[in-house]
């Protein structure tokens, strides 16, 4: 209970309260989360049940247009799917990745970087020169190489089956440099710091002291860029879509969706890229807003005037 | 009576998004020239806000929000930024703390010199570097030609010092604003440094802002003294009677807790308490609640800087002069 | 500053190595280097003669060191659908992915210092919230939706623009030029708008937020406090510490931009490096893949180096030391 009233009188709360792109871009990001969470149950049609789709439907634009049809309220794909439903449900799964894909990066990220801080000397060396290397690679481009070694090696069928599991990997692996460079230095900060030696000069033991002191302290930059890292391990999964190398056009997440319907831009029927594409920059741009805030709130040498 | 500086009812707020925040309160003195004027008081008394703004300098959120800086017979605080231009690194030259984040590492000294010179007179650059070499030889670094081309981090934090001492007097100021020139430095290396910047403002004649928590260096340096607490000055006046005799509770605190060898291995006095926070100042005297003479009058009326009868310092205090027996025993115990 | 050099190109060759070495394993696992030169229609015992031919039985580590030494001297093995060596096939696709790299960077830098710098100065004006409001949309929207958008505009509608290919190109010596010919540079505007769209964004921000933090210190402070005109102060004190967080993360970008160049030809139909490769995920052609994965990693080496010299050359802490 007292952690609760401290967070409510808090700075952070009252930040948040006044500032007014933080409280629309969190209620977007809620609804987006819940849209994708709840999609089988409030998407107009199953897109996953072919029964369902006639090629017949295909290319109707949306309900609002000369030619539009009502039972499809944004139109229609190449193959006959309703957009909205197949929005839907590519957002779940561009959630879906998304959001394990940082939590492995995480996972893998944090126990780098806290045993590359602890230990520091040459294991700390090789682990960062690694991550460096990584990430002057630029974690798009890798995980573009290891989806398409992937690709090339399992075969196009085989990697379709595994796409979800296969791209969670394949980010995760990606952009774990991240995170790890990140824990490490919060890591070497907090170790120097003088309330550790402090803590350490009452007697505390070396584990209390990690656990109850350091650890905490390494969390708040972790949470700041677990934000951006989740809109970019979106951007990274519609990247790898579009390129073929993502999910299928069977289960297409938003990115597939956009390459599909980027050959019929010529023949007119823009809405189904554009839909998918505004659902996507809308569902990254709220998270990049928050995430601004939140840096801005969690760094305590700025006042605003 | 022409003053070379005179400050008068100075008040300094910060914007904050809780509210404004006074720093500094009504600050007055006087400066003449080639004299020596220390500013002295605890982290946080508003001594550092005072000489930035002098020069028009404090960083947002903080601004001059009343008073008067009257300079050669002009304000200050009406002038624009470009007439301040001009009297910056001009005029009047500050030195900072920590000589390490004072100069800019990507560039050479001479080149930090040369450009002070360049910007105040349009100085063509080898007339520049002369004067640069000329101030480098009396603050005393060897082979000045050499260091020229080098930069800050190939120097010692005495040595730095040093050159941004140099760089203040380039244009031969009327004043220069020191804001704890040697805090960041070596004890050794304190008492040079200070001894040099008395030497200099000696022989110059320049006239000197000390700015400091440290009341030895304050009693060998300046003729006059400032005591500062909580955005107030509270003391002020000729240094050697202040030294002797301080009169205000705050001051003698201060006075007492110097160690001075009378009582070898008794514990060190301490003023009970601590300096308030400019958020929280307590009503009336901000003093009052670790003052040792406080009256009721004390928690309702601030008290302003007055002559206290019997002595040449002013200080602002309601209780001085009406409890002259108890402040001669205290002074005593 | 000579030990620093050294040491870094050392570094640079060991980094080459391991992916050389990554390179080969993935050719080891996946390719067939039999099939890349005589095809799929061959008997199983000419095969096997074959491997046995070219020391595809040996052991691995031999193997290896003799792909190094091909690699050292410009044999990266045969492309299986251009029937053409890597090399060959990568380099004449690569002149189409650098001028597109490097027209994007040149609006990238142009670009992106004024308005990094002036978003810096006056924060709070009308034209820096705009410009930063603009560049958190512009880093939300992918490149391959940017450079879709961009054709529908230009190209499909307005008809301004064409929307796919290098247009007329220009040989010199070998290189292919799209810059000489005013087909070629219609053909270049798009396609450099969109790859540098996600980028411009990041430079502002990064360029804005260094100047920020260095129109904090304590040295920018005492340049005012020596009545610095405002021009000096801005150009000359701030601005020479924001170059080298910028150009350290600029090297690192350059990765970044590689990576989207793969996008932006795609969806621009564009000749290059980028375009190459997905096909040849396509084809499984083992052999360019790999050649591909080296060629670029070298690139990057290569720049980080060059990028990490440079900064020592700016920097002047970094010389005497030798290490950041």
């Amino acid at each position: 209970m007292k952690q609760w009233k401290r967070f409510k009188e808090s700075y952070f709360l009252y930040s948040f309260k006044h500032d007014r792109v933080a409280i629309t871009s969190f209620v977007v990001l809620l609804i987006l989360i819940l849209i994708s969470i709840f999609a089988p149950l409030i998407a107009p049609y199953n897109t996953y049940d072919t029964s369902s789709i006639d090629i017949m439907d295909a290319e109707i634009p949306p309900s609002w247009m000369e030619e539009g049809n009502p039972d499809f309220i944004l139109g229609t794909d190449i193959q006959g799917r309703d957009l909205l439903s197949t929005m839907l449900f590519g957002m779940r799964l561009s959630v879906m990745i998304g959001c394990g894909a940082v939590f492995l990066q995480a996972i893998i990220g944090i126990f780098i970087g806290l045993i590359s801080g602890y230990m520091g000397g040459r294991v700390d060396s090789f682990l960062m020169r690694i991550a460096d290397v990584q990430l002057s690679f630029s974690t798009l481009m890798v995980a573009i190489m290891i989806s398409a070694i992937f690709q090339v090696a399992f075969g196009v069928g085989r990697y379709e089956e595994l796409a979800v599991p296969l791209l969670v990997l394949i980010i995760g692996l990606a952009e774990w440099p991240q995170y790890a460079r990140t824990v490490r230095a919060s890591v070497l900060g907090e170790k120097n710091k003088e309330y550790v030696e402090a803590a350490r000069v009452i007697g505390l033991s070396s584990r209390r002291i990690r656990w109850r002191h350091i650890l905490p302290n390494t969390m708040s930059p972790v949470l700041v860029i677990s934000t951006i890292q989740v809109a970019n391990a979106v951007m990274s999964e519609a990247a790898l879509s579009f390129l073929g190398l993502g999910m299928p056009v069977t289960k297409p997440s938003l990115g597939s969706l956009i390459n599909s319907g980027f050959e019929y831009i010529f023949s007119g029927s823009w809405w189904i890229t554009l839909f998918p594409g505004i659902l996507l920059v809308v569902f990254v741009l709220v998270i990049n807003l928050l995430g601004d805030w939140l840096r801005d709130v969690l760094n305590p040498k700025l006042y605003k005037g | 009576m022409n003053h070379l500086l005179e400050v008068q009812d100075l008040e300094v707020k910060f914007a904050l998004r809780m509210g404004d925040l006074t720093a500094i309160n009504g600050v007055s003195f006087t400066l003449d020239r080639s004299e020596r004027l220390g500013l002295v008081g605890e982290s946080g008394a508003g001594k550092s806000v005072t000489g930035f703004a002098i020069i028009n300098l404090i960083s947002k959120p903080g601004y001059i929000s009343g008073g008067r800086v009257i300079f050669e017979g002009r304000d200050l605080t009406k002038l624009t930024d470009e007439g301040m231009r001009h009297i910056r690194g001009n005029l009047i030259s500050m030195i900072f703390q920590d000589p390490m984040m004072t100069l800019n590492p990507v560039l050479t000294i001479g080149t930090q010199m040369v450009e002070t010179l360049q910007a105040h007179g349009g100085i063509p650059r080898k007339d520049a570097e002369e004067i640069a070499l000329d101030k480098l030889r009396k603050v005393h670094i060897p082979s000045p030609e050499k260091r020229l081309r080098q930069y800050p981090h190939e120097f010692s934090g005495g040595m730095r010092q040093r050159i941004v001492i140099a760089i203040a007097l380039l244009t031969d100021p009327a004043l220069v604003i020191a804001d704890e020139p040697t805090t960041a430095l070596d004890v050794t290396i304190q008492a040079e440094i200070m001894d040099l910047l008395l030497e200099l403002c000696e022989s110059e004649g320049t006239g000197l802002i000390l700015i400091t928590h440290d009341l030895a260096v304050v009693s060998q340096v300046t003729q006059k003294i400032a005591v500062m607490y909580a955005g107030k000055i509270v003391e002020t006046g000729r240094t050697e009677d202040i030294i002797d005799n301080p009169l205000h509770p705050y001051t003698r605190g201060l006075i007492h807790a110097l160690p001075n060898g009378r009582n070898p291995g008794t514990r060190l006095y301490q003023i009970p308490g601590m300096m308030p926070s400019l958020i929280n100042i307590p009503p009336g005297c901000s003093f009052h609640p670790r003052c040792t003479i406080s009256g009721d009058i004390c928690r309702y009326e601030s008290p302003s800087l007055r002559e206290i009868p019997g002595y040449r310092t002013m200080a602002a205090c309601h209780m001085l002069g009406l409890q002259k027996e108890q402040t001669e025993k205290d002074t005593a115990s | 500053m000579f030990a620093f050099v050294v040491r870094r190109i050392t570094q640079a060759i060991v980094v080459m190595l391991v992916i050389g070495l990554l390179g080969f394993s993935i050719k080891q696992k996946i390719g067939d280097p039999v099939r890349d030169i005589v095809g799929i229609s061959v008997s199983v015992a000419e095969r096997e003669a074959l491997r046995d031919k070219l020391g595809l039985n040996d052991p691995f580590l031999v193997q290896y060191v003799r792909f190094i030494k091909n690699a050292v001297h410009g044999d990266l093995g045969m492309s299986f659908f251009f029937k053409k060596p890597t090399l060959e096939v990568i380099l004449s696709k690569a002149p189409a992915t650098l001028e597109l790299v490097f027209a994007s960077s040149l609006i990238i830098i142009l670009l992106s210092v004024p308005l990094g710098i002036y978003t810096a100065i006056r924060p709070r004006s009308l034209p820096s919230r705009i410009i930063m409001g603009g560049s958190i949309v512009g880093v939300s929207i992918p490149v391959f939706l940017t450079a879709i958008i961009l054709i529908y505009i230009f190209a499909v509608e307005l008809h301004w623009l064409p929307s796919y290919g290098r247009g007329a190109t220009v040989n010199i010596g070998g290189w292919e030029s799209g810059l000489l010919s005013l087909d070629g540079l219609r053909h270049l505007l798009l396609p450099s708008i969109a790859l540098s769209s996600i980028m411009l964004p990041l430079f502002i921000r990064l360029i804005r937020s260094e100047m920020m933090e260095t129109l904090e210190t304590e040295y920018v402070k005492f340049a005012w406090a020596k009545g610095l005109s405002r021009r000096r102060v801005w150009f000359l004190h701030a601005f020479k510490n924001t170059l080298l967080p910028v150009i350290t993360v600029g090297g690192v970008q350059l990765g970044i931009l590689i990576a989207y160049t793969i996008l932006t030809e795609t969806v621009f139909q564009w000749q290059g490096m980028g375009f190459m490769f997905l096909e040849a995920v396509e084809r499984s052609d083992t052999s360019l893949l790999v050649a591909y994965i080296i060629v670029v990693g070298a690139l990057f080496v290569v720049v980080n180096t060059i990028v990490d010299i440079i900064y020592g050359l700016v920097n002047p802490t970094v010389r005497i030391t030798g290490r950041k």
